[in-house]
């Protein structure tokens, strides 16, 4: 999948760039956790996929093939989140 | 002792110019869980309206220092926190802050060999963190940054860059001026390219890990010649910003 425009590139910034809200919604930092692509299988870290934030949410594609592999919507009362582009991503727990 | 997540309120401590465009903060904060160098802090400002709007922002101070860490601040004309910070807050002040946050962009001492370090203007915040904390610890190893600056009054931490040079520790610092050269510049005068990447590169081993933060073009450039000079992607760690920071 190529991205469509110059915009999309300038404004393209790191999965780290999400922490802050991955961390609200997973209750740890997942930005080292490795994410198997749906699409192409790559796995990478959570911080190194590529994220579009300015859009009324945010958006996070496979740094290799540029699926999306996952998308957050928040309003004031609702979390929505789709990750059906990540096959799985696997995280300590502690213990 | 506050989680990461948990919101505090930090006491501005002191403010520091680093350029006529950025200025540093230093924030004491209540309940520091200590950060890694490369990590970055949430920012909250919220109106008597009960609007708000959050940043984040890169820590510039290696753990060493804490409870108190420093950000390093450019002020965007049009933007919504940074004219705020630089306009209106003075020493005493409280910030709403939460952090350390993100994992990934982090580098410590504890990790040996080679560091390439690459920043486009105030991109170089998060590897500023990795250098002062490299050097707190007594770190030999081979280390060079390469820094994109606009001219030679934009450098940020520019006199402290060269102390840090000039402790003969294995960290060199390489400069390149994209639109405004001194006097008898003998240094770099254009943007970031696979020539002067491999150039810079030379004396450190390909094995280097590799940092590169600053606005995305600056990151996708840097990359994608780094990949064709030869180094895995999974050597280098990327933090962009987007088109020139908010």
């Amino acid at each position: 999948m190529a991205m469509d425009t110059d915009m999309n590139q300038v404004l393209m910034l790191d999965g780290n760039a999400l922490a802050g809200l991955l961390a609200d919604l997973f209750g740890a930092d997942v930005t080292v956790v490795p994410a198997k692509c749906a699409a192409c299988g790559e796995v990478n870290e959570m911080g190194a996929l590529h994220a579009y934030v300015r859009a009324p949410g945010s958006v996070l594609r496979c740094p290799i093939c540029g699926a999306v592999m996952m998308r957050i919507v928040q309003t004031d009362r609702t979390t929505r989140i789709e990750m059906r582009g990540i096959a799985y991503f696997r995280f300590e727990t502690g213990g | 002792m506050a989680r990461p997540l948990d919101w505090q309120l930090a006491t501005v401590a002191g403010v520091r110019d680093e350029t006529d465009t950025v200025r540093s903060f230093s924030l004491t904060l209540p309940a520091w869980a200590g950060h890694r160098p490369g990590q970055h802090v949430d920012l909250r400002l919220t109106a008597e309206d009960g609007y708000s709007v959050e940043r984040s922002y890169s820590i510039a101070s290696e753990p060493e220092r804490a409870p108190e860490v420093d950000i390093t601040v450019e002020r965007i004309a049009d933007g919504e926190v940074s004219p705020f910070l630089h306009d209106v807050v003075v020493p005493g002040d409280r910030l709403e802050v939460r952090g350390p946050i993100g994992g990934y962009f982090v580098w410590e001492a504890s990790q040996p060999g080679p560091l390439l370090l690459v920043g486009g203007g105030s991109g170089v915040v998060p590897l500023m963190a990795m250098l002062r904390h490299r050097a707190r610890n007594g770190a030999m190893n081979p280390t060079r940054l390469l820094l994109s600056s606009r001219g030679p009054g934009e450098i940020i931490y520019r006199d402290e860059l060269d102390r840090l040079a000039a402790t003969n520790d294995g960290f060199e610092v390489v400069h390149t001026l994209t639109r405004e050269q001194p006097p008898g510049w003998t240094g770099y005068a254009r943007r970031i390219d696979e020539a002067m990447l491999a150039e810079v590169l030379e004396p450190l081993d390909r094995e280097a890990r590799v940092y590169v933060c600053g606005p995305t073009a600056l990151v996708e450039t840097t990359a994608n010649a780094l990949v064709r000079i030869g180094l895995a992607p999974s050597q280098i760690r990327t933090e962009r910003f987007g088109p020139t920071g908010t």
